[in-house]
């Protein structure tokens, strides 16, 4: 089913150095939900190992078919997105104060991690029928927006998820982009956004959580509240700061196991590896990610097709956006948004859809020499 | 489109910068700050008290004890400084809310240590408080010494007490060891001896989570107990001094005439040491300082007074040795000599005539002015100072007083005026500017007693047995055989003018003194007490190998032949009392 050429085209570093990661994630994990005060160690380690192990399965199932596949059926499989969506309001389980997990019985999801790929295929699909030279003009950009952003948006805001509906602009708003948008357009929409900055300001304000609102509070100013979200940016900062150059060494962190440092194993394990690796280690994780990336926009370059191009792109910019927002979080330089680390942070979902989004990847560079296909 | 990638790759490089900037500002350039944090947030350090050294007296009997005392602090970090967490706690402490901030806020403690929030609390309270523990994470309950003073006002000016470090002491670097919250000894033996009672405090470093509980015991520096101090006094015979200057101001010091152990050194007033124990209330304190009858002062030491007639021995001794008098000189005692001025015996009929026995028995002034004609001042204060007048004992305790001795070059120094005869017959009645205290008194009679060896007295039952004099007055056998035939007539005569000292126990020898409070002869009985004389009596016992030396002083008490030479009596023989217990009970052991 596979041709040769197909294999030895296949760059191994796109799965080597996310695999790499994901298992320092593990190793990271298991340090962080340690326990010390006479309690069994959790199994969030292992469950996650086994997610691992899913992810691979998953990883070269995706590869083995040609992302033509993917960019035939897109639209049919951004409408199941959707359609997955509007059953995750009706019928989802909830946790944590919002309401975003699907109930398989044998497992549970969360519908929101796979339909960001769902909105990528669909969206490098219409990107790519437009032509190389062709610029979107105002009207293109406002019906895809209404068809492609809206909708979604709309219903995971409902859940309430705040961060995929970010990324999901994030998204949007870069890939259009690099298609090639009217400058007059993008002059026109950064004024107007600074002119009715005041009011939309004003409005969303009004339409955010209380939660939400602390969290905006506390990263323009910490000291604000130090025993509410600013605690966690507070110590998020100590647990980094306190690794030094070479960290405390593995297993000896204390401000996770010790519960100063909350969300250690998902949201904030970059501050629990930081703080045992030291600054050394950190640069070297800095690196690995940025491999990843540099990869993928290197895929995009060589992509035999426009499809190819725009679905490495997608891809890599998610890959970006969690990146960024995720460590900017810990190290206090960006607002808390509940965004996992990729491929590092505890939950199954998140990491198999890593793993799903570098299987796009892979799948694209293999197969970038169209001639012999 | 590939330029527009370009674009993306370097902002994604840019964006990886100012992260990798971030990430050194943290970890490398704060990262030492931060550690601190760190540190901070889960380090604890307890401290943990050395016990302090048991004090016994001279039989092993238990002066001052230990005795658990519970402080009530709490970790800055860990408590929650919300209103309503403050509230609930000041409830549960009785004591108001903004006193528990106004602690928090102002506190000087440490990093890591916790802060006092209530001192030495009922053990019932203890018990509330860890009931309650889990709802204020960083609540402790502090074990401190506290010290029990088993015999209260017993013995309070030798054993002292305990206080916090002052000012002074605070930047001493000799406490530099202490917690500054601590207390140490402020006076009395728990002061002197307060290095090597103290002990060295320990510490307990523990790793504590978010929510105060404790992870583990990073280190333990275990606690040494102080050294247990064992005194030389004899706390029976203490208590028995004690109850014999009950309602009097006054001081008795009891001697080991071979060693200088003092066994008995009561000063009355007393006060309660216990009042001390974990800080004296200010109004205890003003109470105890404004005192009229001086409570804190201890007189064994520190009050000097003219020691009259008992000065008398060291007369003897220097007229004797100097070749003044003969044992058989004699003087005729007609109730007065005229010197310049008259000089009266304290017997207005006279004592007739006296040779130096009669007139040591019988305590004729007489017959020592006769001696003072013929003996110079300088001469007679060489006596004095050899048996220990005019300068400090050396006594561990705090605070002692020298005493005087007056010779011609001090007059000359002092008031710039030749010495006249007529001061020297003063003098040598132990009157004037002659001045002595109880514990010197006691030494002087000791050295009489033994030969001449000066031993400094001391409290600290250390083992050494083979102690060496301080100081050795020459003095002929023959002298000491007259003075000692002289002092035991004093008591055991019906002459003697102690002879209300005298016990069917032993033979005790003696001498009275009585010291002028107002000049001349005031008659009658109706004198009020602050212009009573005050009252002497040293003494010995038994005649041979005397195995106690006594001094008693009591302000205001009168002639000593009447006042003091009782208590004597009693110490005696308390001292003899319980010799037989201990003697008994070593034989059925």
């Amino acid at each position: 089913m596979i041709d040769r050429r197909l294999i030895n085209s296949f760059d191994w570093s796109i799965l080597i150095v996310p695999l790499i990661l994901s298992l320092i994630g593990v190793m990271t994990i298991y340090s962080a939900t340690r326990p010390v005060l006479n309690v069994e160690q959790q199994s969030f380690f292992l469950r996650q190992f086994y997610w691992i192990i899913l992810s691979l399965i998953a990883f070269f199932v995706v590869v083995s078919v040609d992302y033509k596949q993917l960019i035939r059926f897109a639209y049919l499989i951004f409408i199941f997105g959707i359609i997955l969506l509007v059953i995750v309001l009706l019928f989802g389980r909830k946790g944590m104060g919002a309401q975003r997990w699907i109930n398989l019985g044998f497992l549970s999801f969360q519908p929101s991690e796979f339909f960001k790929l769902f909105f990528i295929i669909a969206l490098s699909r219409y990107l790519s029928g437009m032509g190389q030279e062709t610029r979107l003009g105002f009207a293109e950009l406002a019906r895809i927006t209404a068809v492609f952003v809206a909708v979604p948006a709309v219903l995971i805001l409902r859940q309430p998820d705040l961060g995929t509906t970010l990324i999901l602009l994030f998204i949007f708003t870069t890939m259009v982009l690099v298609a090639g948008i009217r400058r007059k357009i993008i002059l026109i929409t950064i004024v107007t956004m600074l002119v009715s900055l005041p009011i939309t300001g004003k409005i969303m304000w009004k339409g955010m959580k209380d939660y939400q609102k602390k969290r905006i509070i506390a990263f323009i100013d910490p000291q604000a509240d130090p025993h509410g979200i600013g605690y966690h940016i507070t110590q998020s900062k100590v647990s980094i700061g306190s690794g030094g150059f070479l960290g405390k060494g593995y297993m000896k962190g204390t401000q996770g196991p010790y519960r100063f440092l909350p969300e250690k194993h998902t949201d904030f394990i970059f501050s629990i590896f930081a703080e045992e690796r030291g600054f050394l280690g950190s640069v070297i994780l800095f690196f690995l990610y940025f491999f990843i990336i540099w990869r993928g926009f290197d895929t995009a370059k060589k992509a035999r097709d426009m499809e190819g191009c725009f679905l490495a792109l997608g891809v890599t910019f998610m890959f970006s956006f969690y990146f960024f927002i995720n460590v900017g979080m810990t190290l206090g330089i960006m607002p808390v948004v509940g965004v996992p680390l990729p491929l590092m942070s505890y939950g199954g979902t998140a990491l198999l859809s890593n793993f799903l989004a570098l299987s796009i990847l892979e799948n694209v560079r293999m197969r970038r020499f169209a001639l012999y296909y | 489109m590939e330029q527009r990638i370009n674009i993306a790759v370097y902002i994604i490089i840019f964006a990886f910068g100012i992260f990798l900037f971030r990430l050194w500002d943290l970890q490398i350039i704060k990262g030492n700050e931060y550690k601190k944090i760190d540190e901070k947030n889960r380090l604890r350090v307890i401290d943990i008290p050395a016990p302090r050294g048991i004090i016994h007296d001279r039989n092993g009997k238990v002066l001052v004890k230990n005795v658990p005392s519970f402080d009530i602090s709490v970790f800055k970090e860990d408590i929650p400084r919300d209103p309503e967490t403050l509230k609930a706690l000041g409830r549960l402490l009785g004591i108001t809310h903004d006193d528990i901030r106004n602690r928090l806020e102002k506190s000087s403690v440490k990093r890591f240590k916790p802060v006092k929030l209530k001192q030495n609390v009922s053990f019932k309270q203890v018990a509330k408080v860890e009931a309650r523990k889990v709802d204020f994470p960083g609540l402790h309950v502090e074990v401190v010494g506290g010290r029990e003073y088993i015999y209260g006002h017993s013995a309070s000016h030798v054993i002292g007490y305990l206080g916090r470090l002052s000012l002074a002491q605070l930047s001493d670097p000799k406490y530099s060891d202490v917690p500054p919250e601590s207390f140490i000894g402020q006076f009395g033996a728990e002061k002197v001896f307060d290095p090597s009672l103290r002990g060295a405090g320990g510490k307990k470093i523990l790793e504590v989570d978010a929510l105060g509980s404790i992870i583990k015991v990073v280190r333990i520096q275990r606690p040494v107990k102080g050294e247990d101090a064992d005194l030389t006094i004899d706390i029976d015979l203490q208590v028995e001094a004690e109850k014999s200057l009950k309602g009097k101001a006054g001081a008795i010091v009891a001697l080991k005439p071979d060693t200088g152990e003092v066994l008995a050194l009561a000063s009355a007033p007393s006060f309660d040491p216990n009042l001390f124990v974990r800080g004296i209330k200010y109004k205890d304190w003003k109470k105890l300082v404004k005192d009229p009858s001086k409570p804190l002062l201890n007189r064994a030491i520190q009050s000097q007074y003219p020691p009259g007639s008992t000065f008398k021995i060291i007369s003897a001794i220097a007229a004797l040795e100097e070749g003044t008098v003969t044992d058989d000189t004699t003087f005729e005692c007609k109730g007065s000599i005229y010197f310049g001025r008259v000089f009266r015996c304290w017997k207005a009929a006279g004592h007739g005539s006296v040779n130096l026995h009669k007139a040591i028995r019988e305590s004729c002034d007489v017959y020592f002015y006769e001696v003072a004609k013929k003996l110079h001042v300088d001469m007679l204060a060489q006596y004095a100072f050899g048996f220990g007048l005019g300068r400090a004992t050396g006594i561990e305790l705090e605070g002692e007083v020298r005493g005087l001795v007056p010779t011609s070059g001090w007059k000359l120094d002092r008031k710039n005026e030749r010495w006249y005869t007529g001061e020297t017959l003063n003098t040598i009645i132990g009157q004037g500017y002659l001045s002595a205290t109880p514990i010197q008194m006691a030494r002087l009679m000791a050295a009489v007693v033994n030969g001449g060896m000066l031993y400094k007295p001391y409290l600290l039952k250390d083992g050494d047995v083979n102690r060496e004099a301080e100081g050795i007055v020459e003095i002929r056998p023959e002298t000491t055989e007259i003075i000692r035939k002289a002092l035991i007539a004093v008591v055991e005569e019906k002459d003697g003018t102690g002879k209300l000292a005298k016990t069917d126990m032993v033979r005790v020898g003696g001498k009275t003194g009585t010291t002028q409070v107002i000049g001349g002869v005031v008659k009658g009985d109706k004198i009020p007490d602050k212009y009573k004389d005050h009252a002497w009596f040293v003494a010995f016992a038994p005649e041979k190998a005397p195995q106690i030396a006594v001094a008693v002083f009591v302000e205001h008490g009168g002639h000593g032949s009447s006042s003091a030479a009782p208590i004597a009596k009693r110490i005696i023989e308390a001292y003899y009392r319980n010799l037989q217990k201990i003697e008994s009970v070593q034989g059925e052991g």
